[in-house]
């Protein structure tokens, strides 16, 4: 049933049927009317969850690991200062292997403080050990956090699950969204039935101390589960596509790219822009094309490199930045064609920090210029007036 | 034939704990006065670091380590997963830390613990100061004790401040139950786990427990040393039902803190430099003040 909502309350209808047992969040904008409206639902009696109310984001995350470890199935979600607070507990969920799911609305991160969008706060989280999905619109968010719980919770793949959607932007944006009732959701995401949990009827420690004998293990297992898990990350959009209709998942979406000389890649809902700058590209009969990157963890890089092997020309154009390099995407795309033939040449452009509008032109003269010449970590539209009128 | 006993216990020996280790003693006798269906959480310092070496675990309830600062929290966590599922007559949570895990970097995920009113006993092991790095200063680090982080010095005489009261500030959040035990008094001990885990809701209990290594006395003195303690008044041991204090332990025969001062390196200082005499009378003070707070005489 399509209905017009707001970003949060998609997240929100999504996760109240998925049943988490246990939700525990802490506010913080431009999360908060996810955390409202799931609140709402419990105080209503349309979802039946423990919601805990905590004193940080680290409290939250500490909750869901803890309820995860007992057997739960458990929802959180934050943005920007709390992903960055509750980093300590992100590692450990991971390295603890629990299926816990989380979305972040992501924003900025301070400072100087700024609650707009951008990339920064879960691109600093890559390295946690927890699987990043990217939702473009609201219908995907939707539809990932459905398939987060599959994908995290396949015994084969046992690690947590991040969803990602644009603060405000997205949070905040009517649209209208494909609801799934209930019945067919309970079809498509059964009970979670964890292999071990926390129960006298079969004692077992957790979180044991691993020295230099051990560790290096621990660490190659997870990320085997990390590689492996790029194919159950295609099932299941497989399967969500067979009950549902669409394709909202897996690992990166292609869009005219048959026969495309250049192509921009990109994350989140700056896509629908570069969407519509490649359709104005095609109509003046421009091989022009565009990649979105579904999942950046695990990093799909020979789904990537297939997409675009026969690309002259790679934009990047990325909401983040690896202060002192470039966007972490650029290194990450250049990665893909290391050692290949016929390397494309590889742009990389910082777009829309903190919120900044990225217009349809700002696109296309990057576009255009990146055809021409490599650029490296270029900042668009940057206000020349406010760094002292020149590049620095 | 009959197993030897000690075996039988939830905490099971060959853990890697020191020669006289006061938490070990403590943690054994606290989980057999709570078990067997306890689920138990811990946070990050020595418990931890000398019970789960892997591939060996000597516990024998299901047990969880997180974070240091995070035991608290991952108990809620159980607590509300158990009702979510079910299985809330399953087991009992208990949460365990050590001093700094509990009164410095744990601080605020236990104050939301309390606040919630999760269904959880929190144990601190309270070794007073950071053993399991190597002996720095915490919270819970007794006035002028030298540590690693406080030594004393020229110009110091150790720890500048007194005990951060903990069991106080539990109590302030309109807990049910708020205790203070010792591994000196194992029985008084055994009956404050066992009462505990019959009340419902939030519970705090700080178990005093001398640390050779820490406090660097010989091993073979744990008890006395922790006995001592308390019959100085420097440790108070009671109870604090909803807020009020219901029943203090009694100094039979006080003891001047000189006596439990000497027996410790840590304060070693205390009698060898001079004007030592004048800083002994402040503890003797701090003492003196319990006494008259808590009623113990």
């Amino acid at each position: 049933m399509k209905k017009i909502i707001e970003g949060s309350m998609a997240v929100a209808e999504a996760i109240r049927v998925c049943r988490p047992h246990v939700i525990s969040a802490y506010p913080i904008t431009p999360q908060t009317h996810i955390v409202e409206n799931l609140s709402q639902f419990v105080a209503d009696g349309k979802l039946k969850s423990e919601f805990v109310n905590v004193e940080s984001e680290f409290g939250a995350a500490s909750v869901v690991l803890g309820a995860s470890a007992t057997g739960a199935r458990t929802f959180s979600c934050t943005t920007s200062q709390g992903l960055l607070l509750m980093l300590e507990v992100l590692y450990n969920i991971a390295g603890l292997r629990f299926p816990v799911v989380i979305v972040v609305a992501n924003r900025a991160v301070s400072a100087p403080i700024n609650i707009w969008c951008d990339h920064q706060d879960a691109v600093t989280a890559r390295d946690t050990g927890w699987i990043q999905l990217w939702a473009e619109d609201n219908q995907e968010v939707y539809d990932m956090c459905l398939q987060a719980y599959r994908i995290g919770e396949n015994p084969e793949v046992s690690l947590p699950v991040m969803v990602n959607f644009d603060g405000f932007i997205l949070t905040h944006a009517f649209e209208p969204v494909d609801l799934i009732e209930q019945k067919d959701a309970d079809e498509f995401l059964p009970p979670y039935k964890p292999v071990q949990y926390l129960t006298p009827k079969n004692p077992l420690t957790f979180g044991l101390l691993v020295d230099p004998e051990y560790y290096t293990e621990t660490r190659y297992r997870l990320q085997k589960a990390m590689e492996d898990s790029k194919k159950v990350i295609e099932d299941v959009a497989f399967e969500f596509k067979k009950k549902f209709g669409r394709y909202s998942g897996g690992l990166v979406e292609k869009y005219r790219l048959d026969d495309a000389e250049t192509a921009v890649i990109s994350m989140g809902s700056v896509t629908g822009t570069i969407k519509d700058v490649v359709d104005n590209f095609r109509d003046e009969g421009k091989n022009v094309g565009a990649l979105k990157i579904r999942t950046l963890r695990p990093f799909p890089k020979e789904a990537i490199y297939s997409a675009l092997k026969d690309v002259k020309n790679i934009i990047v154009m990325e909401k983040s930045i690896s202060l002192g390099l470039e966007g972490v995407l650029s290194t990450e795309i250049k990665g893909c064609f290391y050692g290949k033939e016929n390397q494309p040449k590889i742009s990389g452009f910082i777009v829309g920090l903190g919120g900044r509008d990225i217009s349809k032109d700002s696109v296309r003269k990057t576009i255009l210029k990146a055809e021409k010449e490599l650029v490296e970590a270029e900042f668009v539209d940057l206000k020349y007036e406010l760094i002292g009128g020149k590049l620095l | 034939m009959k197993k030897p006993e000690i075996t039988e216990s939830l905490l099971a020996p060959g853990h890697k704990a020191c020669a006289g280790c006061g938490e070990a003693l403590a943690a054994r006798i606290i989980m057999d006065a709570a078990g067997p269906d306890i689920i138990v959480t811990a946070a990050t310092g020595c418990l931890e670091v000398f019970s789960t070496l892997y591939p060996q675990s000597a516990w024998k309830m299901p047990w969880i380590h997180s974070l240091f600062e995070n035991s608290s929290a991952v108990a809620a966590g159980i607590e509300v997963a158990l009702k979510a599922l079910g299985r809330e007559n399953e087991a009992k949570v208990i949460a365990q830390g050590g001093d700094g895990a509990t009164a410095d970097i744990g601080v605020g995920c236990l104050s939301g613990m309390f606040e919630r009113g999760h269904d959880v006993l929190y144990i601190c092991y309270d070794n007073e100061a950071y053993m399991n790095t190597g002996i720095q200063r915490s919270g819970l680090t007794p006035f002028e004790a030298s540590t690693t982080t406080s030594p004393s010095g020229e110009i110091s005489w150790g720890n500048k401040t007194d005990k951060k009261p903990m069991p106080e500030i539990a109590a302030a959040h309109k807990i049910p139950y708020v205790a203070t035990a010792t591994v000196g008094y194992i029985k008084d001990l055994e009956k404050k786990v066992k009462k505990a885990l019959s009340i419902k809701g939030p519970k705090y209990l700080q178990v005093h427990c001398p640390c050779p290594l820490g406090w660097a006395h010989d091993p073979s003195l744990t008890i006395k040393v922790a006995k001592m303690a308390v019959q100085t008044g420097l440790i108070p041991i009671f109870e604090m039902e909803n807020g009020k204090i219901t029943s203090v332990r009694k100094i039979a025969k006080k003891r001047p803190v000189e006596e439990y001062l000497k027996l410790q390196a840590r304060f070693r200082h205390l009698f060898k430099k001079i004007g030592g005499e004048e800083e002994i009378k402040r503890i003797q003070q701090i003492a003196d003040n319990n006494i008259k707070k808590y009623g113990l005489m």
